[in-house]
C-alpha cells in the first residue's frame, strides 16, 4: 500500500529532541568545571534543580494540560541545568525547588509550554530567588579545586563584587591583592555561580553549539563584543581597573548568559538582524546595570528586559527578501 | 576550482544520495502500451488529432498546440491508438490521454536517426523557433513552459544572457548529470542554437560542484565554441531554482512577480537544451527523455532513456520492483516531487525521476510545537518567514498574508525540511498562496 504525502519527502535529521540534546552536551564542560571547583555541592544543586524542573513539567502535563508528556523533548533538563548554573553551590535545596517551580510552572507552562514563553524560564527562576533570598543568593563558597567534599564555610567575593567597590582612589596594590588573575578567571578558579566561573568550559560549549549549527555566532559575539567595546572605551578614558574590559568579559555571568541564555530560541528574535539588535541592547543594559545600579551583576536583568522586546523586534525587523533590492 | 558562484539568501545542504552518478544512460525499452497526456505543459491542453483505431509512428503528431501557451504532442511509439479518454495521471486527477498499443518501432521518415553530431547551424532565428514549435519542446526541468515562447523575446525587452541549467540539486537525481557527461557537445550546440535564436553570444552552462566529470567534459568542449562557457556553482539546494541560478550566475535578482526576461536572462534546463539540439538539427520531436529511477527502497537504481507515456510501473519493474520497504513512489525529486499512488501513471516530458522511498526517508514525524528557532527564515531562499505564514494561516489572519510576501514562495521545501518541530511549513505556504489567489 503506497502512501501519499506532500513534499518535501525528506527531512533534516535534526529534530527538537536532537537540538536539546546538543545543548545539554554543550553544557557538559561547564558541569564538569562546576564539580571540579565546588565539589559534590555543585552536583547536589544541579541534580535537585533538574529533577525538580522535570518533575514539575511532568505534573503540569499530566494533571493540568492532560496532553503528551513534553519532558521527553529534554527542554526541562536544560532549564534545570541553566537555573543551577545561576546559583551558588551553597544554595539550600528547598529554595532550589521553589526556583524550579517559578521557572517551569510560572515562567514556562503558564504561557503554554515550550516555544510559547516570553521570558527565559531559568532566568525568571534565578531572579525570583535573588530577590526573595538575597542572603543565600550572594554567599559565594570559595572554589577549591578537586576537593569534592567541600564542608568549608569559607566564602569568596565575586570579581564583579570586588570591582563594584573600587573607585579611582583605590591604590594599585590594594587592587592587585584582591582581584583574581586573568588565568584564574579563564579557568574558573573564582567565586561565583556554579556554571559561570569557567570561561574555558563555556567557550568549549560555544564551539560545540556552533559546530552542530544549534546557534549562530551572532548573539554571543555581538553581546560580548558590545560589553567589551563600551567598558573598553571607559577603561581607555579613565584607566581605572573597574572598567577593565577583559575582567568584565571573564567574570560574572556574561559568557554563560551570552552563549546559553540570550541564545534561547524561544525568547530571542527569529531573524539574524533582530538577533543582532537584541544582543547589542543586552550588552548595553548589562554594562549600565553593572556600572550604575546597586547590583554588581546585570546579565540576568538585561536578558529578561530584552526578552520583553522580542515580539516587537520580530514585528518590525525582517531579513532581506529576494528581488526587493532597491 | 576558484570563482564558485552561489546565491546569498538561505539554502540547505541535504544528503545527496546520488546513487547513479556513474551509471550510464540505458534504454528503457518499449512497454506494451503507452498513455500520452495531451497536456504536458503550462497552458491549454493540445487539440487531439487522432482517434481510436488510427495507426501512428514514432514522431507522429497526436495533438496540436491550442493557443499560444500550449504545445504539440507527438507519439513516442509506433502502433495503434486504442482509446482517447480521461485516465488518472500522475497528479491523481483525470487527464485526457491517448492510449497506444505498441507494435514494432517505426519512425516518421523526417526524423534523422544518424548518430553523428550535426554542428552547422544554418537556420535563422525564425526557423529555429518554428522548429521548436513543431517538435513540441517544453521546459523539461519541471515547469513545462513552452520553449518557443520563452525563446521569442517580447517587444521592448532585451536579453543578454542565456543560462543553461545543469544544476541538479535534488537528491537522488542524476539524469542531467549523465546527459552532460554523455551528450556534452550536443548540449553546447543546443546552447549555440538558442544563442542564435536570441541574437546573443553569451551562454553559460551552470553546473554544481559535485559533478566534476560534467564540469571537466563541458569545460574542454566549450573551449572550441565561441559564446558558450561553463559556470561552476556551489552544491547547495535550491541552486537549480531559476531565481537562485540567476542570482548566482548573473548577479541579478528577478523582482517579485516578474520573469527572468525582465532582468535580461533566459534559463533553460540541460535536458531541454539537448531536446532543442535534436529538434533543430535532427528534426526529432520531443518524445523521449532521460530520467533517474532511484530511491532508498530501489533495488537497481539506474538512468534510463524513456519514451514519453511509458507507465511508471514498467520502469519500477525494470529497476527491481517495489520492495517491502517501499512506502512512497515519487515523481521528480524528494524535495519538490509529487507522491503517486497510481503506478499506471505515465512518464511525461517533465518527469525527471521516479523514486521509491521507504519510511526511513519519507516517513512523516508527528508535528510538535514551534520552538521559535527561526531556522525556517534562515534557510528560505526568498527570505520569507515561514513560521509567520504558518501562524497567520492558523489564526485565520489572511488579510496580513500579502505583507508576508507569500506569493514569492518557490515551494522549494527548505523550511519544512529544516523545521526541527516538524511543522508542515510548506503546506501552510501553499495554502496561503491558494487563499490569496482566491481573493484576487
Amino acid at each position: 500500500m503506497l502512501k501519499i504525502s506532500t513534499s518535501p519527502h525528506m527531512q533534516s535529521p535534526v529534530d527538537t529532541h536532537r537540538i536539546m540534546l546538543d545543548v545539554i552536551i554543550a553544557m557538559l564542560p561547564a558541569i564538569i568545571a562546576a564539580v571540579l571547583f565546588f565539589g559534590l555541592n555543585a552536583l547536589v544543586v544541579m541534580t535537585s534543580s533538574v529533577a525538580a524542573c522535570v518533575f514539575f513539567e511532568y505534573l503540569v502535563c499530566k494533571f493540568w494540560f492532560k496532553t503528551r508528556n513534553t519532558t521527553r523533548d529534554l527542554s526541562a533538563i536544560i532549564t534545570g541545568l541553566l537555573l543551577a548554573f545561576n546559583l551558588p553551590s551553597s544554595m539550600p535545596v528547598g529554595m532550589i525547588i521553589l526556583g524550579s517551580f517559578m521557572a517551569i510552572v510560572v515562567a514556562k507552562m503558564c504561557y503554554g509550554g515550550l516555544g510559547k514563553n516570553i521570558f527565559n524560564p531559568a532566568l525568571i527562576g534565578r531572579v525570583f530567588l535573588f530577590i526573595s533570598f538575597p542572603v543565600q543568593m550572594t554567599q559565594w563558597p570559595k572554589p577549591e579545586f578537586l576537593k569534592f567534599l567541600n564542608t568549608d564555610t569559607q566564602t569568596a567575593a565575586t570579581t564583579l563584587g570586588i570591582i563594584k567597590h573600587l573607585d579611582a582612589s583605590t591604590s594599585a596594590t590594594a587592587i592587585s591583592g584582591k582581584l583574581p588573575s586573568y588565568y584564574d578567571m579563564f579557568m574558573g578558579n573564582i567565586g561565583g555561580c556554579i556554571g559561570e566561573i569557567s570561561a574555558l568550559a563555556l567557550l568549549l560549549g560555544f564551539v560545540y553549539l556552533l559546530w552542530r549549527k544549534v546557534i549562530t555566532w551572532h548573539i554571543p559575539v555581538y553581546y560580548v563584543g558590545t560589553v567589551f567595546i563600551i567598558t573598553g572605551i571607559f577603561w581607555l578614558i579613565t584607566g581605572e581597573t573597574r572598567y577593565d574590559p577583559l575582567t568584565h568579559i571573564l567574570s560574572g555571568g556574561l559568557l554563560l548568559g551570552a552563549i546559553f541564555m540570550a541564545t534561547d530560541y524561544t525568547t530571542s528574535p527569529m531573524t539574524i538582524k533582530g538577533q543582532i539588535l537584541f544582543a547589542v541592547f543586552c550588552g548595553i543594559l548589562t554594562v549600565i546595570i553593572r556600572l550604575y545600579s546597586a547590583y554588581p551583576e546585570g546579565v540576568s536583568f538585561a536578558i529578561l528586559i530584552m526578552n520583553a522586546f522580542v515580539p516587537l523586534i520580530d514585528k518590525y525587523i525582517h531579513g532581506r527578501i529576494y528581488g526587493q533590492r532597491s | 576550482m576558484n570563482n564558485i558562484k552561489t546565491f546569498s539568501i538561505g539554502g540547505i545542504h541535504p544528503n545527496k544520495y546520488k546513487l547513479t552518478t556513474s551509471s550510464p544512460i540505458i534504454e528503457a525499452g518499449l512497454p506494451e502500451v503507452v498513455y500520452i497526456p495531451v497536456k504536458q505543459h503550462i497552458g491549454a491542453p493540445a487539440k487531439i488529432l487522432v482517434q481510436k483505431g488510427d495507426r501512428v509512428k514514432v514522431g507522429t503528431l497526436l495533438a496540436d498546440a491550442d493557443g499560444i501557451v500550449s504545445s504539440d504532442v507527438h507519439s513516442s511509439v509506433s502502433g495503434e491508438v486504442l482509446k482517447v479518454e480521461a485516465i488518472e495521471g500522475g497528479s491523481g486527477y483525470l487527464e485526457n490521454m491517448i492510449t497506444i498499443k505498441v507494435e514494432g518501432d517505426e519512425y516518421e521518415p523526417f526524423i534523422d536517426l544518424s548518430k553523428d553530431i550535426s554542428r552547422d547551424i544554418s537556420y535563422t532565428a525564425e526557423q529555429i523557433i518554428q522548429k521548436l514549435r513543431e517538435a513540441g519542446i517544453v521546459g523539461m526541468g519541471g515547469a513545462g513552459y513552452p520553449t518557443p515562447i520563452k525563446t521569442s523575446i517580447p517587444e521592448g525587452k532585451k536579453v543578454d544572457c542565456l543560462i543553461v541549467n545543469g544544476i541538479e540539486c535534488e537528491p537522488f537525481l542524476t539524469a542531467d548529470d549523465r546527459l552532460m557527461v554523455e551528450k556534452a557537445e550536443q548540449i553546447v550546440i543546443g546552447a549555440k542554437i538558442i544563442n542564435k535564436a536570441l541574437g546573443i553570444q553569451n551562454a553559460i552552462i551552470a553546473i554544481d560542484e559535485n559533478k566534476p566529470q560534467a564540469i571537466e567534459t563541458l569545460t574542454k568542449i566549450t573551449k572550441t565554441y565561441v559564446g558558450v562557457n561553463v559556470g561552476v556553482c556551489a552544491t547547495k539546494y535550491p541552486q537549480g531554482g531559476e531565481k537562485q541560478l540567476i542570482a548566482a550566475i548573473a548577479k541579478r535578482e528577478v523582482p517579485s512577480g516578474k520573469l527572468p526576461v525582465d532582468v535580461g536572462c533566459i534559463v533553460q534546463n540541460v535536458g531541454t537544451v539537448f531536446a532543442i539540439y535534436e529538434a533543430v538539427m535532427k528534426n526529432k520531436p520531443l518524445y523521449e527523455r532521460i530520467l533517474t529511477v532511484s530511491g532508498d527502497a530501489c533495488k537497481h537504481p539506474a538512468n534510463y532513456r524513456v519514451r514519453v507515456g511509458t507507465p511508471i510501473s514498467y520502469l519500477i519493474e525494470k529497476s527491481g520492483g517495489l520492495t517491502e520497504a517501499t512506502t512512497q513512489v515519487i515523481l521528480g525529486g524528494p524535495m519538490m516531487g509529487n507522491s503517486v499512488s497510481n503506478l499506471n501513471a505515465p512518464v511525461t516530458k517533465l518527469t525527471s525521476g521516479i523514486l521509491m522511498l521507504s519510511d526511513n526517508l519519507a516517513g512523516k514525524e508527528t508535528e510538535m510545537d514551534c520552538i521559535r528557532c527561526g531556522k525556517c527564515a534562515q534557510v528560505c531562499p526568498i527570505g520569507l518567514e515561514p513560521f509567520l505564514i504558518a501562524r497567520l494561516m492558523r489564526n485565520n489572519q489572511t488579510e496580513n498574508l500579502r505583507e508576508a510576501h507569500v506569493l514569492d514562495c518557490i515551494e522549494c521545501g527548505c523550511c519544512a525540511y529544516t523545521c526541527p518541530a516538524r511543522v508542515p511549513l510548506l503546506d501552510y505556504c501553499k495554502l496561503a498562496k491558494t487563499e490569496l489567489k482566491k481573493k484576487k
